[in-house]
């Protein structure tokens, strides 16, 4: 196999920050349906505060565990909100994995992956049906886990993605058990969870990445 | 909506800047940090710090209660978000006198995270204690046999009058936070919409109500509330909102009760005083005596339409507390 290099995930965040920007709307329509109506607009705040780190202080880094560690630090004091930890938390678990490495094989995407969906689901302390992005992603890091050793990390990946939308579209048959949008009980069904779809999206552009590589 | 703004993403950065501005004699921008603002004038060593904080767009809260009697420091946030913990750690480090810090906010999933982050850290890298005080007086947010998933409102201007007060007069780290706690707990809030609010970013409306509709018990977000009603008049809204708050709690005649009544953002002071009247007139009919109220703009949602109405249930500890002094840019009293 051909191992993913560091640049490839940096490109791969600013694939990222150009989708956020692309479905920022769309991303605060379905909020307003459920809370406040500014997911979107905070995931582009965060996203837009990493594309300045990118194009400056992470110019030449090559440390996969550097760039991770300075986009969870970024994103969070960017947003601080519920994505903010939720996301840091994510990425600084990822960072560990991929510590002092600029070539990545696939037994670090497995562990990467694990570590980040694993890393939010401890911070947000919520559980699958709570109608919250853990709905998203802990299919997809389930799915991850059961391939590690029998898989090459990209069609894992295809396996898990599909995991993953299907959590993500079971969210709009929920009811909110977390965050502001529990608060309207059965009136928040009908309505798919922002948080889990802007987690779809952000792991849809990592496959996405690899593809493109492969 | 037309707003006076100029670009929006940085609404938040020149509110402060012209916070800070206005009155340099009260308070002042940290220079580790432009999201913490801190009070201007020097406290007493030994007082025991009180923190405040949680989105922007709430205004006066959360930043203008800080001064003396109230908040020694607070943590800005971007519109409705919980601010992150860098400006929660570099308040948290400019008011701790070495008695500690008490941390007050709302029980929302990003504020519990941020303030428990910034909490650790603090706690391992600065060596202060923290306590916590999270507010949950917004009865419509969850039954009464679910309280821990209750939002914090408007409740919280008294949770931080008297954790301010009890700070001022040397209570210890973890008598502020019970005193704290303690008024929370006989905190409750009921609100109703009548407009919406827009975020400055996208410009849309948090929720869309008909000419003939109300909203009772939205979130101070503009979340959409419990349920939908037809508008009806302010005395009947008060009635609606005062029943909900004394069938949730036990108020009984000869109680004691502090009252706000709360705007938020574009109703008029005229209308918050037509809805305090009817509150005056329930509970007179029921003997519970109304020791101090509030009325006015306190804890908004931008310019959304509607207001909240809050009764704290007073105890003596309570009466002298929430009696003390305050001066903040945005509240004083005598």
């Amino acid at each position: 196999m051909i191992a993913y290099t560091t640049d490839q995930y940096k490109q791969y965040l600013y694939d990222v920050i150009e989708m956020i920007e692309k479905e920022k709307d769309y991303l605060s329509d379905l909020d307003r349906k459920l809370g406040d109506g500014d997911h979107g607009v905070t995931m582009s705040i965060g996203w837009q505060a990493v594309k300045e780190k990118l194009d400056n202080e992470l110019k030449d880094e090559m440390d996969g565990g550097e760039i991770s560690k300075v986009v969870a630090k970024t994103f969070l004091n960017a947003v601080g909100s519920s994505v903010g930890p939720l996301y840091a938390t994510g990425f600084l678990r990822g960072s560990k994995v991929l510590k002092g490495k600029s070539e990545l094989e696939d037994q670090d995407l497995f562990e990467f992956w694990i570590a980040f969906g694993e890393g939010i689901k401890e911070r947000g302390q919520a559980e699958v049906g709570d109608k919250t992005m853990i709905d998203t992603i802990d299919p997809f890091v389930q799915s991850i886990k059961l391939q590690k050793d029998s898989q090459s990390f990209l069609h894992a990946m295809d396996n898990a993605l599909r995991e993953a939308e299907k959590g993500m579209l079971s969210t709009k048959e929920m009811i909110s058990k977390k965050g502001r949008s529990s608060r309207l009980g059965n009136r928040s069904k009908g309505f798919q969870d922002p948080g889990a779809t802007s987690v779809y999206l952000i792991i849809e552009y990592f496959q996405k990445s690899l593809s493109s590589v492969k | 909506m037309k707003k006076l703004i100029n670009i929006p993403n940085d609404v938040v950065d020149e509110m402060i800047d012209g916070y800070v501005k206005a009155h340099p004699k009260l308070v002042r921008k940290l220079n580790e940090n432009k999201r913490s603002i801190v009070i201007a004038s020097e406290t007493r060593e030994n007082k025991v710090g009180v923190l405040i904080g949680g989105g922007s767009g709430h205004e006066p809260a959360f930043m203008g209660y800080v001064g003396k009697g109230m908040a020694d420091g607070v943590a800005v946030g971007n519109i409705f978000a919980s601010p992150p913990p860098d400006p929660i750690v570099a308040a948290t480090k400019a008011i701790d006198k070495g008695n500690g810090v008490v941390y007050i906010y709302g029980n929302y999933a990003g504020d519990l995270m941020n303030f428990g982050m910034a909490a650790e850290l603090a706690e391992l890298e600065e060596d202060i204690d923290i306590e916590f005080v999270v507010v949950n007086d917004d009865v419509a947010s969850a039954p009464n046999n679910e309280k821990e998933k209750r939002r914090g409102i408007a409740g919280e201007f008294f949770v931080t009058k008297v954790a301010g007060a009890a700070a001022e007069k040397g209570y210890s780290l973890k008598e502020v936070a019970e005193v704290a706690r303690q008024t929370n707990n006989v905190t409750r809030t009921m609100g109703v919409g009548l407009s919406p609010c827009y975020l400055p970013q996208t410009n849309e409306p948090s929720f869309t109500l008909e000419n003939n509709e109300m909203e009772i018990g939205l979130g101070h977000h503009g979340e959409p509330g419990v349920e939908k009603g037809e508008l009806q008049e302010a005395d009947r809204v008060a009635d609606r909102l005062v029943q909900d708050i004394l069938n949730d709690i036990t108020i009984s005649k000869g109680n004691k009760v502090a009252v706000l009544v709360n705007g938020l953002g574009s109703t008029t002071k005229m209308e918050l005083y037509i809805v305090f009247r009817r509150v005056e007139q329930i509970l007179a009919e029921k003997s519970i005596e109304i020791y101090r109220s509030y009325v006015g703009n306190y804890s908004t949602s931008l310019e959304m339409g509607g207001c909240s109405v809050t009764l704290t249930k007073l105890d003596d500890e309570l009466t002298e507390l929430i009696d003390a002094e305050a001066n903040c840019p945005m509240y004083a009293q005598l």
